[in-house]
């Protein structure tokens, strides 16, 4: 039982330091404060115990003291709420270019899809110093996807697209958690994630697991479903042709404008009907219920290689470019 | 009075031990009924939010769901309603001038007005579940897909818009059932004579929350059955 | 009662009518709050018996006490009946049922029926949730999180769900007697600067609890609904959106906190004035920081939700706004701890609560200075770190106020006074046991262990045996008052009229009070915490 007590997680990833660092701040914040009040109330306590002949003076307050200790704290919760957002808004933001993995998430196991295909349950490997990109969706109830050596967590949700990404530092095997109590064996949804240094990363890839690549099975999958009939690569489909799309606004015939994201893809596969791009009919049929999650990451992640550097290119289902509608109604 | 021992004096309903006087016990159940019903507002809120929200993603599929209603029903109801919060109003100006047998009429005449939205209601419903639009598993919207080729309708959406119609709708015609209870009560009251222009809170009070319950209707009808009543081109 | 042997003479509110009936069906707002002390009691060792069978289990890493579903029921119930049947009634219904009209000079709550029958909603409600508790529980955490509670779960997530709605109606009912009677029931003189700052705080919970509740009760009857009538407001593959439940439920669910914290607050500030003899420090601010916890808090539910998939934008909002907040409650404690300056501070234990309530309290909200931080957050949210950051404030914060107002109150209540060796070694032990149960989470958070799990991996077993460890001290710590207030009623000694010589009308009638609490309406000419017109009696030790 002792043999293994450590006190601090350790740090794997880039942006691990960023955390432990406003963390450590406000330890030392904490501390200084607890001890300031700490001693106060002993100094008080000691020197103003009650003794015969010894009143208490009464003392209204003073208005002084009551802005200082307060202007002071607030300036001080400014500067940590700043330091926060700014770590903050740099793990929501997936840098252009990282490699993508596609997560899904069921009661009680995580599988994962590497963009290469190779395919993992429960472990996800990834070479060092790579950016890498999770694209996450639940199959039923809300997950949480968090790993605490890079300090990066993000829900997973039934119904919609979360992303995350880290950058690997360190090699070695991490725990891997569901932190969104997910009933019965929300405890045994763990795993790991490994990290290896790029060299023995591309041995393992093409050691197996892997079964084309998964714009690949989209592609047969494009063709399986009839897709193609419509969204032929000419200007004469009955759909809109789906070359070069990924990551473009796409003006929809009710006058909004969206960009076509990987939540936005996702969309109009389940259910068409809700966003139908300007110029075409209605009659693209329902393929919800007809698709796995599985087959729809496939799906997104070959339309995606439809376009040019698309891997990347619109940083993330959250965020829409200044001067569009949110891209998702549900954010 | 405020030095006076606390005897044990005889004191109507007006006066309740506790209270210093009258005026006191007065304004006490003025601010609590409205406390009250701001905590109902709140509690409809919640809803209204929920409605807000799916409106706002699943527009074509609540303007059909709410073209699929009634809307004569609707008005009858809204108007039935109105004319209950006439009566309500005019039965405390009866209280006020001492008049117990109009106030009994009123009051009854409230109750069947009562009565009659929540039968109106009833019709209403049984509508829907002969058009299989009650959500669940004998949910069918295939209707309303057909007779609205020109818009969008996700079947699995529109089920969010009659969940919602049967939440608000169902919790408003509770709320009107207690509302009908109180009334009862008062009727009774009211005909033993208990109500006074000395005292005469109860149907003050009383009247505030049917009043409340009226204004949530108010709000109801329009969002529920009036979303999008344009002629179809 | 008729057992309880005080002064016979005089006639009071314990003694006035024997009977069961006469406790069942009156109106007189101090049983009520008797009633309503038993009620929690019983409830809290409830809450405490599943907290004892969770640190059991994880005494060791592996699954081995309980089955998983087992496990999963004893977090969701634990937290479930101590927030919802213990902590939102405790302060208010026990201390503030019993003591609001006897600190404004009044003969009774505003409506004392509704009073009874708050407590009744209370009873029926508990009622219900023991039969869900007998007949398998409920596993959805107390967050009852969709689709999970609405479309997944096996348990009686309907029964669990009515039943708080019901207990929901028991607290708004409970603020709205408060705010109607502390509107329009003072006595001649009592302006709302003369107030006791237990009646602002009291006054601010309650605005709560009428604005806030309301919407927990929507959200869990559209649960139940889902549930029972298959409707589809939160059900993913219908359209229904999970993130619309967290942002119902945390509406509530944070000002929540609030009225389980404001309420020890109150009696933080009574119990700091009468020990240190001083009015409390900057009073005004004190009372207008009660009210802005109020406000404030109503603007930051979604920090329980900054990695839930809302937007960055709306994540930097709530964060902000979350540091506002965190400013008025700062600002009471310094303000507590300036009242001891230059006081005559004696060491009783309500005080010895008291000054353990600021230590605490401090510690947990500064704990809560990480967690508004967004990027802290990330790693922390769902961890041993919050579960000890809330404990902080709701154990270490509100438990021991509870704790110190009902020392202090003791005599006023029982007309005995409770034996003083007993009470300060409670107090100590439920320190040291709490400090030892709860210290070590917040390493265990930072290291990344989540909550609500059954099993984990060994490297956490070191700090969790510590936290099991301590757990049991904190248990003695709460058994020995509840052996010992029973003890008093007997055998304790007899309080004066006011023993602690405390400023306060509710000091200025017999202790207990006779039924209607004063022999004669006071008429109020003093401020509040009149400490230099008032001598410090014998029971209040002195140290020199």
């Amino acid at each position: 039982m002792f043999d293994n007590f450590p006190l601090w997680p350790v740090r794997a990833s880039a942006g691990a330091g960023n955390t432990d660092a406003l963390f450590i701040f406000l330890l030392a914040l904490s501390a200084f404060m607890c001890l300031a009040i700490f001693t106060m109330i002993l100094v008080f306590a000691t020197k103003y115990r009650r003794q015969r002949g010894v009143e208490a003076e009464q003392i209204e307050g003073s208005t002084e003291l009551e802005i200082t200790w307060s202007i002071i704290p607030l300036g001080i919760f400014m500067v940590i709420f700043a330091w926060g957002a700014v770590i903050y808004f740099h793990e929501r933001t997936p840098p252009k270019g990282a490699s993508e993995v596609y997560v899904v998430a069921k009661q009680w196991m995580w599988k994962l899809q590497h963009q290469e295909g190779a395919r993992e349950i429960n472990e996800l490997h990834v070479p060092v110093g790579r950016d890498v990109k999770l694209i996450m969706t639940s199959q039923d109830v809300i997950h949480s996807f968090y790993v605490p050596a890079f300090r990066i967590k993000q829900d997973v949700l039934p119904g919609r697209y979360t992303t995350a990404w880290f950058r690997a530092t360190r090699p070695g095997v991490y725990h891997l958690f569901c932190s969104q109590y997910c009933g019965t064996m929300h405890s045994g949804m763990i795993g790991q994630v490994v990290v290896m240094d790029p060299p023995q990363y591309e041995a393992w890839l093409s050691g197996g697991g892997t079964s084309g690549s998964l714009a690949a099975s989209g592609e047969s999958l494009f063709q399986q479903l009839g897709c193609v009939t419509c969204h032929r690569s000419d200007a004469q489909g009955r759909g809109p042709n789906l070359v070069g799309l990924f990551g473009k606004p796409v003006h929809l015939e009710d006058g909004r404008t969206l960009i076509a994201d990987e939540n936005y893809i996702r969309q109009c596969i389940l259910s068409p009907s809700t966003n139908i791009p300007s110029g075409f009919k209605p009659i693209m049929p329902v393929f919800g219920g007809l698709v796995s999650e599985e087959q729809l990451t496939a799906l997104v992640a070959y339309i995606k290689s439809l376009s040019p550097a698309a891997s990347g290119a619109a940083g993330g289902p959250s965020l829409a470019p200044a001067g569009t509608r949110s891209q998702n109604p549900k954010e | 009075m405020s030095d006076s021992p606390i005897a044990v004096e005889q004191h109507g309903p007006e006066h309740l031990h506790h209270f210093a006087d009258a005026e006191q016990q007065r304004d006490a159940a003025s601010l609590g009924m409205w406390l009250f019903l701001a905590t109902e507002i709140m509690f409809f809120g919640g809803m209204f939010l929920a409605y807000l929200v799916y409106r706002y993603w699943y527009y074509n599929e609540f303007a059909a769901g709410s073209r699929s209603l009634d809307i004569s029903l609707g008005t009858i109801n809204t108007a039935v309603l109105i004319c209950s919060s006439l009566t309500v109003a005019l039965g405390v100006r009866a209280a006020q001038m001492g008049n117990r047998k109009l106030l009994v009429i009123l009051l009854l005449l409230t109750i069947v007005f009562g009565f009659a939205f929540l039968g109106i209601k009833g019709v209403e419903w049984y509508q829907k579940f002969e058009e299989h639009h009650i959500p669940g598993r004998s949910f069918n919207a295939g209707d309303l897909i057909k007779e609205y080729p020109q818009i969008h309708i996700d079947p699995q959406h529109e089920q969010i818009y009659f969940s919602l119609y049967f939440a608000m709708t169902g919790l408003h015609a509770l709320h009107m059932i207690i509302g009908v209870g109180i009334f009862v009560f008062l009727t009774y009251h009211a005909w033993k004579g208990r109500y006074t222009p000395k005292y005469y809170t109860p149907i003050e009070i009383g009247g505030l929350y049917w009043h409340f319950v009226d204004i949530v209707w108010i709000y109801l009808f329009p969002l529920l059955y009036l979303i999008d009543r344009k002629p179809l081109r | 009662m008729a057992t309880v042997a005080v002064s016979a003479e005089r006639e009071h509110y314990l003694n006035k009518e024997y009977g069961i009936r006469s406790w069942l069906l009156t109106t007189d707002h101090k049983r009520i709050a008797l009633l309503y002390l038993v009620s929690i009691t019983f409830f809290f060792f409830i809450g405490g018996f599943f907290a004892l069978l969770i640190r059991l289990e994880l005494l060791t890493p592996a699954g081995d006490l309980v089955q998983a579903d087992t496990y999963n029921k004893l977090f969701s119930m634990h937290g479930q009946v101590m927030i919802f049947f213990f902590l939102i009634p405790s302060i208010p219904a026990v201390l503030g049922n019993f003591l609001v009209p006897l600190m404004i000079g009044a003969k009774d709550l505003a409506f004392p029926r509704i009073n009874l029958l708050s407590w009744y909603l209370l009873v029926i409600a508990g009622v219900i949730y023991i039969h869900c508790i007998a007949t398998g529980g409920v596993d959805t955490g107390w967050t009852f999180y969709t689709p999970f509670s609405t479309a997944f779960s096996n348990t009686r997530v309907i029964e669990a769900g009515i039943a708080i709605f019901i207990v929901g109606f028991s607290s708004i009912l409970t603020g709205l007697n408060f705010v109607v009677t502390i509107h329009r029931m003072r006595a001649p003189g009592m302006t709302w600067s003369r107030l006791p700052l237990f009646i602002w705080a009291h006054y601010a919970t309650s605005i709560i609890q009428l604005l806030g509740t309301p919407v927990l009760a929507i959200t869990l009857l559209l649960v139940v609904f889902e549930r029972a009538f298959n409707l589809g407001i939160f059900d993913p593959t219908r359209g229904g959106d999970p993130l619309l439940f967290q942002h119902l439920f945390w509406f509530y669910s944070h000002p929540a906190v609030y009225i389980m914290i404001l309420p020890a607050m109150a009696v933080e500030s009574e119990v700091v004035a009468c020990f240190t003899r001083k009015r409390i420090f900057g009073y005004n601010f004190v009372a207008m920081s009660s009210i802005a916890i109020a406000v404030f808090g109503f603007l930051v539910w979604a920090h329980h939700m900054f990695v839930a998939g809302i937007s960055l934008y709306s994540a930097l909002i709530f964060s902000i706004l979350s540091y506002l907040v965190a400013v008025p409650s700062a600002i009471k404690v310094f303000n507590w701890t300036a009242t001891m300056y230059k006081g005559s501070i004696s060491f009783t234990t309500p005080m010895l609560y008291a000054l353990g309530f600021i230590g605490l309290f401090t510690m947990g909200g500064l704990t809560g200075l990480f967690l508004s931080a967004l990027g802290i957050d990330v790693h922390v949210h769902d961890t041993y770190f919050v579960i000890a950051h809330f404990h902080y404030i709701m154990v270490g914060g509100a438990v021991m106020g509870y704790l110190g107002g009902l020392h202090f109150w003791w005599p006023k209540i029982s007309g005995r006074m409770y034996p003083e060796a007993w009470g300060r070694l409670a107090a100590l032990l439920v320190f040291a046991g709490f400090n030892l149960t709860f210290f070590p989470q917040f390493i265990l958070g930072y290291m990344g262990m989540p909550r609500r799990y059954w099993q984990y991996p060994p490297e956490f077993q070191v700090l969790n045996v510590l936290s099991t460890a301590g757990s049991t001290i904190l248990a003695v710590g709460y058994v020995l008052p509840m052996v010992y207030f029973l003890w008093s009623m007997r055998y304790g000694k007899i309080a004066s009229d006011n023993p602690w010589g405390a400023a306060g009308l509710e000091w200025k009638t017999s202790s207990p009070p006779p039924t209607f609490n004063f022999d004669e309406t006071p008429e109020v000419t003093w401020e509040a915490y009149n400490y230099e017109e008032i001598p410090a009696p014998a029971e209040v030790p002195v140290e020199r």
